[in-house]
């Protein structure tokens, strides 16, 4: 797989790291970094514009946060759920929506291989 | 240009929270203000709304737009906070448990009002009620 590269769009990220996309979204959005927790007031003080968002938080408050944040992507760690109403505002905000059976940390280090951390 | 909004924030329902704020993130962005401050608005006014939710028993947002600044009140009448400074402190949280598994709960809301904007303002009084003017100004 291609390493290093300064930054992917969502839908390139979900196909090099064979990640399931749970709600498309805007799958050009370009991820430029990426940012782990699930206290989402941690993640609304840290986050980066533009950052792939690896949490175990699937609701809609989630959504919520990553619209505010201006997350590129949710990336749903070890097939944590998206609930219901989550997906839907997901859908409506057009938020990308990844999963991966893979925890969070080894999700980070993938990411930042791709993105040549 | 001088654009008033005002919202209500329903108490007890974490669903609805957020979606004052999502609406003036969407107004900032259709009048052109630079993203950061479209961001720092949006956060700051997101955790407000959350706190009166969790805290407060919901409220009302009132926002006011300008060329240079963005200005957003919060205003509720729940139990009001008996220590600012204490509330204000990184990882201080009355929050209970069902709040915390939902993600909130941090005690960083208060902290990152204070990050996001340029002034904060908190008048508050114990048994009447919690109002928050937070500033974004906008520089360039
Ligand atoms: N609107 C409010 N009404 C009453 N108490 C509040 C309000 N906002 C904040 N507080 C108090 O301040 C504390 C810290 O708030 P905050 O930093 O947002 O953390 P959190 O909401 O995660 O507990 C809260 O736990 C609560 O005790
Ligand atoms: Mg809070």
């Amino acid at each position: 797989m291609e390493q290093g590269r300064k930054s992917w769009t969502v839908g390139e990220l979900a196909q090099a790291m064979g990640l399931e996309t749970v709600v498309e979204g805007d799958s050009s959005r370009e991820i430029t970094g990426g940012y782990c927790g699930d206290l989402l007031s941690w993640v609304m003080g840290r986050a980066k514009e533009g950052d792939a968002w690896i949490t175990v938080m699937g609701n809609v408050n989630a959504v919520a946060v990553a619209v505010l944040a201006d997350a590129a992507c949710i990336l749903l760690a070890e097939d944590s759920p998206l609930d219901d109403e989550a997906k839907e505002r997901a859908l409506s905000q057009e938020v990308p929506v990844l999963r991966s059976g893979k925890d969070t940390f080894s999700l980070a280090v993938e990411l930042g291989r791709l993105l040549g951390r | 240009m001088n654009i008033k909004l005002h919202y209500d924030v329903p108490g007890d329902d974490f669903t609805r929270a957020g979606e004052a704020s999502g609406l003036v993130k969407r107004k900032l962005k259709q009048l052109g203000f630079e993203p950061d401050v479209v961001r720092r608005v949006a956060i700051a006014m997101y955790e407000g709304e959350i706190n009166m939710v969790i805290h407060a028993g919901g409220g009302e947002a009132d926002v006011e737009i300008l060329p240079d600044r963005v200005t957003v009140v919060l205003t509720d009448h729940g139990p009001g906070i008996p220590d600012v400074e204490q509330a204000m402190q990184e990882g201080w949280s009355t929050a209970p448990d069902n709040v915390r598994s939902l993600g909130f709960g941090a005690g960083m809301g208060l902290p990152n009002i204070k990050k996001y904007s340029d002034t904060l303002e908190i008048d508050t009084k114990v048994g009447e009620g919690t109002a928050l003017t937070m500033t974004i100004l906008v520089k360039g």
